[in-house]
């Protein structure tokens, strides 16, 4: 027999070896990040969800050990590579989507834009603090009346003497109710989008928080109100204008999520696994039958191919040559499908998939969220569509 | 005072652990690997030893086949400064270990050896107190809780029905338990800075050891399965039972 038709041993777990495709240093930041997860985060999450808290604490906590602006080089950050940021990614949200949004919001949606677009000063000023978790950040994009739609914004930043002042409404921030700074993206007397850095205390700035969620529940959502909110000129990142400023942010914060999204599913299918290994009807376990068999075998095949690729696009991102729509091709595709996994995986559990205690309810609610926020599943398909015929459809 | 925590690399606490099909040993190919649980704890020890300014230098060493060198890298993310490996490929037991760091002990000259009581794969929990013998030094094995009190070390043993608090002198040998502390996570930035930190390789030839094992494993087989078990119907049946089927009264 030649070496190439030799065989190997299959891990039903990781079939296609991600581990080994990983250097020592990602997987210690790995093997950091989901021990911390599973024996600081795993013990809170069923009360912080059953009764919407988020445990302020857990931002220092992460700060504490480098999760946040993890890929920022200096100012108090780590500086490792885009593919052990995915894997952090991973190994919070097997726990919790919201406590992953929480650190993706923090390190991709203010940290990255002070980061790449903010002066020296506000480089100085505020990462440090971010880094630490010491001070929290918010990302102000999304209106009540401009989702998918950005470029419609209604909040305005009017020039003054020595500054702007905002007026408007954003709507579905994560961690605005607890922020100490937030980014806020806003039009100017010219109509052109820029981005600012407002922090609490401004004159005529609320966060008031959004009561009702059905989903992120262990991580707090808001509004960000601006009545005339004057913001100095120092304030205003000084170079980037209209929607790249924050497009930039997100392609870093979509990546996150297309891995976070799989860890998400891996804990559902593993449950399911578990479950109906373990649960007897008709004197053999549920796992015996091919119902049973069949939706095991496609939960395993479209996670495994799933990380393969977030895996592919780390290295690109690692290598500077990623496309955004590659981002919004894993971003959908992780999302949809992992939102597939939590529902199936719910049903495996039977009556006991509706208890929180089993905790796959939580991550179904969780990532209808997660499929929605940072570009919908359809407007990703937009952005796929026009890449691929040259013809926009999204109006 | 210069503190070696040796450590090892063994198959992670999570791992079920499969027998191979030859029954030669355990299965390790694609085997998710860790630091011994029992190791993590020695080098939060030392670490913590030098942030209180009683150690100078950490120093982790780690005898095994290359991958070694990642548990290392753990040490070093934990707070050790530098590494030694010992490259060997032998299945090193616990004498021909103890004989390495008796050789890596003569070069290296430390105050204090601190390891975990044993590893979770062999759990042969012999390496520290053979190490103590063969460098004529103080041992405590199965230490809770210590503290440094002049050329003594105050320390708690875990004892069977109790806790067994005795003084050392230094230089000494322990072996922690699992009480000791809570080992820390290994934080980003401390990743990154331990990529940085010196590895040294070295191997049982430099050091003039004879590592060929000693014990010969014959056959490794899985625990039986466990039986299932009976409902009797009434307290004489199962007193009788006891008695006469299981012979425990």
């Amino acid at each position: 027999m030649s070496a190439s038709a030799k065989l190997g041993k299959f891990s039903w777990e990781d079939p296609f070896l991600l581990d080994a495709q990983l250097t020592d240093e990602e997987r210690m930041v790995r093997d950091s990040a989901h021990a911390y997860a599973q024996e600081k985060l795993m013990p809170r999450v069923l009360e912080a969800n059953r009764n919407e808290i988020f445990d302020r604490e857990i931002m220092n906590e992460m700060g504490e050990l480098g999760f946040l602006g993890a890929t920022i080089d200096g100012y108090g950050c780590a500086g490792v590579n885009y593919t052990s940021y995915g894997l952090i990614a991973r190994e919070v949200e097997r726990v919790d989507s919201g406590y992953r949004s929480a650190m993706s919001v923090q390190s991709s949606l203010v940290m990255h834009p002070i980061y790449a677009y903010g002066s020296e000063e506000q480089k100085q000023k505020y990462l440090p603090k971010l880094a630490t978790g010491e001070y929290v950040g918010c990302f102000g994009l999304t209106e009540p009346d401009a989702g998918s739609d950005p470029g419609s914004m209604k909040t305005r930043a009017r020039k003054v003497k020595g500054g702007y002042e905002l007026s408007g409404a954003k709507m579905w921030i994560t961690n605005s109710p607890i922020s100490d700074v937030m980014v806020v993206w806003a039009k100017n007397d010219e109509g052109i989008i820029r981005g600012f850095v407002l922090e609490r205390g401004m004159k005529g700035l609320s966060t008031p928080k959004i009561e009702g969620k059905f989903s992120l529940r262990a991580s707090v959502t808001g509004e960000i109100a601006m009545d005339n909110v004057f913001v100095p000129e120092e304030n205003m990142f000084p170079e980037v204008t209209g929607l790249k400023g924050p497009f930039g942010c997100l392609n870093r914060a979509r990546y996150g999520i297309a891995w976070g999204a799989l860890g998400a599913a891996e804990f559902c299918w593993h449950a399911a696994r578990q479950y109906t290994l373990d649960r007897k009807q008709f004197d053999r376990p549920l796992a015996q039958t091919q119902l049973v068999q069949k939706k095991l075998a496609d939960m395993q095949t479209e996670i495994s191919l799933g990380l393969q690729g977030c895996l592919r696009a780390g290295r690109l991102f690692d290598d500077g040559i990623i496309a955004p729509e590659l981002i919004s091709l894993i971003k959908r595709n992780s999302c949809g499908k992992s939102l597939d996994i939590a529902r199936i995986a719910r049903d495996m559990h039977g009556g006991n998939g509706v208890s929180d205690e089993y905790h796959v309810i939580r991550h179904v609610m969780n990532l209808e969220a997660v499929n929605t926020y940072e570009g919908t599943h359809d407007v990703h398909a937009l952005i796929l569509g026009r890449a691929q015929t040259g013809l926009q459809a999204f109006m | 005072m210069k503190v070696l925590v040796p450590i090892k690399r063994v198959i992670d606490a999570n791992v079920q652990v499969r027998v191979k099909s030859d029954q030669t040993g355990v299965e390790l190919t694609n085997v998710k690997m860790a630091m011994n649980p029992f190791c993590e704890i020695a080098v939060e020890q030392a670490v913590r030893l030098k942030e209180a300014g009683i150690a100078s230098e950490v120093i982790v060493v780690s005898a095994g086949p290359a991958q070694a060198q990642e548990t290392l890298r753990t040490g070093l993310a934990m707070g050790a400064d530098r590494g030694i490996h010992i490259q060997s490929d032998e299945d090193l037991q616990p004498l021909a270990i103890a004989k390495l760091l008796k050789a890596v002990v003569a070069n290296e000259d430390p105050g204090l050896v601190i390891l975990g009581k044993q590893a979770i794969d062999g759990d042969n929990n012999q390496t520290g107190q053979m190490l103590s013998a063969l460098l004529g030094w103080s041992q405590g094995a199965f230490i809770s809780a210590m503290e440094k009190d002049g050329d003594l070390l105050k320390i708690t043993r875990e004892v069977d029905g109790g806790l067994q608090k005795v003084s050392v002198k230094l230089p000494s040998v322990l072996t922690v338990d699992l009480r000791l502390n809570e080992p820390r996570y290994a934080s980003l930035p401390n990743i990154m800075k331990a990529k940085k930190k010196p590895i040294d390789a070295t191997s049982p030839a430099d050091l003039g050891v004879e590592v060929a094992p000693r014990v010969k494993t014959l056959k490794v087989t899985e625990p039986p399965a466990r039986a299932a078990g009976v409902i009797v119907g009434s307290v004489a049946e199962l007193v009788d039972k006891l008695k006469n089927e299981a012979k425990v009264i």
